[in-house]
Order: C-alpha cells, then sequence, then structure tokens
C-alpha cells in the first residue's frame, strides 16, 4: 500500500508541476515548477528500482538544464511577463486546446484501457534482466557498455557537435558584421538592377520586384 | 488497489499531453523548449515502467540516451534564442516568420 501513497503523491507533484510550466505567465517560474515536475519523475523512478536513473534525472535535469534555462532568462531579461490573454493568430489558441484535449484523450484511453499490459519478449540474455542480483549502477554499467557501446560513443559525438554548435551560435560577433546582416538594403548588389532603378519614381517591373522588397524590410527594420 | 503499469502510463499520457499543449499554446521559446522537455519525461516514465514491466534494463538504457539528446537539444536550442534575440530583442515564436527566404 505505501508504494500506492509514493506514487500518488509524486503523480500529484508531477501533474501540478506540468500545469504550473505551461500556465506561468513569468518564465522564472515556469523553470521553478519545471524543478518540481523533475523533481516528482525522480520519485517515480525511485518507486520503480530505478535507482541510478532517480539520482542522474536530479543531477542532469534539475542541476544542469534548468540552471541552463535559468540563466538564458536571466541573461537576455525576458523574464517579463508574457500576456496570456492575447490571441495574436485568431483561433490558434481554442484549436492548440481541441488538439492537446484529443491527444490527452486519445492517449489515456490507449495506455489506460486498451493495452493490456506491455507487449514484447522476455529480456534477451541474464545480463539484461532486472532481478539478476546486480546492483542498478552495476546492470546499467555492463548492458551500456557492451550491447549499447556503439550507440554510447555516438552519445559523445552527439555532446561535441553541440558543444561545437553552441560556441559557434552564439559568438560574439563583429560589429561591421552585424550592420551587414541587418541592413540588407545596404549589401552593394550591382547585378540585380539597372542604374537608376533604385530611383523612387521608376515604376517596378519584373525583377525589379527584388528592390522593393529590399526597400520594404529595411522599412521594417528601422520601425 | 495494486500499483500496475497502466498508472505510470496514463500518469505519462496526462503529462505528454500537458507538454504538448502547452507546446501550442504559449509562444515564449523559452517556455516551449520546457514543455519539450516535460514531453520527454513523461516519455521516460513510460519507458522505466515498461522496462521494469518487462523486466529488462533496455528501458532505463533509452532513458538514458533519451537524456543526452534532452541535454543537447536544449544547449542548441538555447543557443539559437540567445541568437535570435542578439539580434531582435523580446521576440516570440511568432516573429520567427522572418525567417523566410
Amino acid at each position: 500500500m505505501s508504494e500506492e501513497i509514493v506514487f500518488i503523491i509524486s503523480a500529484v507533484i508531477v501533474l501540478v508541476g506540468a500545469l504550473g510550466v505551461v500556465l506561468s505567465r513569468n518564465p522564472v517560474h515556469s523553470a521553478l515548477f519545471l524543478i518540481q515536475t523533475l523533481m516528482g519523475v525522480a520519485l517515480l523512478f525511485l518507486i520503480e528500482d530505478a535507482h541510478f536513473l532517480a539520482a542522474v534525472q536530479v543531477v542532469v535535469y534539475a542541476g544542469a538544464i534548468v540552471i541552463l534555462f535559468l540563466f538564458v532568462i536571466m541573461l537576455l531579461g525576458v523574464d517579463k511577463a508574457e500576456e496570456l490573454g492575447i490571441d495574436p493568430i485568431g483561433g490558434q489558441r481554442e484549436l492548440a486546446l481541441v488538439v492537446g484535449a484529443s491527444i490527452a484523450a486519445l492517449t489515456i484511453v490507449t495506455v489506460g484501457w486498451s493495452v493490456d499490459g506491455a507487449t514484447g519478449s522476455a529480456p534477451a540474455s541474464a545480463e539484461n534482466a532486472l532481478d539478476n542480483g546486480l546492483t542498478d549502477i552495476e546492470r546499467i554499467g555492463r548492458v551500456l557498455f557492451t550491447d549499447y557501446a556503439f550507440g554510447f560513443e555516438i552519445t559523445a559525438a552527439l555532446l561535441t557537435i553541440a558543444v561545437i554548435g553552441a560556441v559557434v551560435l552564439t559568438r560574439s560577433i563583429r560589429r561591421e558584421d552585424v550592420l551587414a546582416d541587418l541592413e540588407p538594403a545596404s549589401l552593394e548588389l550591382p547585378s540585380l538592377a539597372p542604374a537608376g532603378a533604385n530611383d523612387e519614381d521608376t515604376p517596378h517591373d519584373g525583377d525589379s520586384g527584388n528592390s522593393g522588397a529590399e526597400v520594404s524590410s529595411e522599412g521594417n527594420r528601422e520601425s | 488497489m495494486e500499483l500496475t503499469t497502466t498508472w505510470y502510463l496514463v500518469l505519462s499520457a496526462s503529462m505528454f499531453s500537458i507538454g504538448a499543449t502547452g507546446l501550442l499554446v504559449r509562444r515564449n521559446p523559452l517556455v516551449m523548449f520546457m514543455c519539450v522537455e516535460l514531453m520527454l519525461n513523461a516519455v521516460n516514465i513510460s519507458f522505466v515502467a515498461f522496462g521494469s514491466d518487462l523486466n529488462d534494463v533496455g528501458g532505463q538504457i533509452a532513458v538514458f540516451f533519451v537524456l543526452v539528446v534532452a541535454a543537447v537539444e536544449v544547449v542548441v536550442g538555447l543557443a539559437l534564442v540567445v541568437a535570435i534575440t542578439r539580434r531582435r530583442a523580446d521576440a516570440t515564436a511568432d516573429d520567427l516568420s522572418v525567417l523566410r527566404g
């Protein structure tokens, strides 16, 4: 009975946190609710005897990922409340709620009533069985470095690529590059338009639609 | 009442739906990323539940890889958010229509 009680408590923690993430106006509050949810998920892992994953959940998710979120929120200064009342795209919110309710109904009915337990086969080998007497970390380590060794190596490559990508994306750009990027109309494009095509009184025809687009985009930047 | 796999699956489905709805409703890119994290965690719950149901450690291995991919996704996604916000302050997901060619 105690397992059921712990499950219900952690389920309440998880669902309240998830709703808090979605409904909070302030991104900082969303991040804190996300920590609550992740802690609840770690509790669920503990009930299911996945002790290593529970620890990793707390360290990696709550300790690293959410802190990264908070860093970015503070760095960008976007900790302003988002107005949830306005709907810039007409009907988008109602449609989203309908789609979300449909996903909820479909998945809950499917996993709750239509499926009679998990399908699949018995564990591939004694190494993979959860009741082979090894500790949790030992079992995961053995399988991870034998059956899934290639995937583990690919993971290392993925992390390296992500770090390089993050550095490339956020490196500081020289001032003139920024200006050139922000004002496409200031680029010299002599081949696109004949001389005099940029005069204001010249009627736009054919391929001078290009320069018109440039002018309008410049107007957008300045506004 | 006995704690069965179905309990975990229903909880996972509810959490996934909340995350998906939030992803569709919210416009702040950071909150949208948090909703993606919610969905990934919901799937993690069902991975571990199925793993213990089938008496196989493969479910926990899958969670391990999902965790790594989630971390990578957050790193690259937040780098994109920083890069975009540097150019256009106060960007929401709707403003990213400027990405068109």
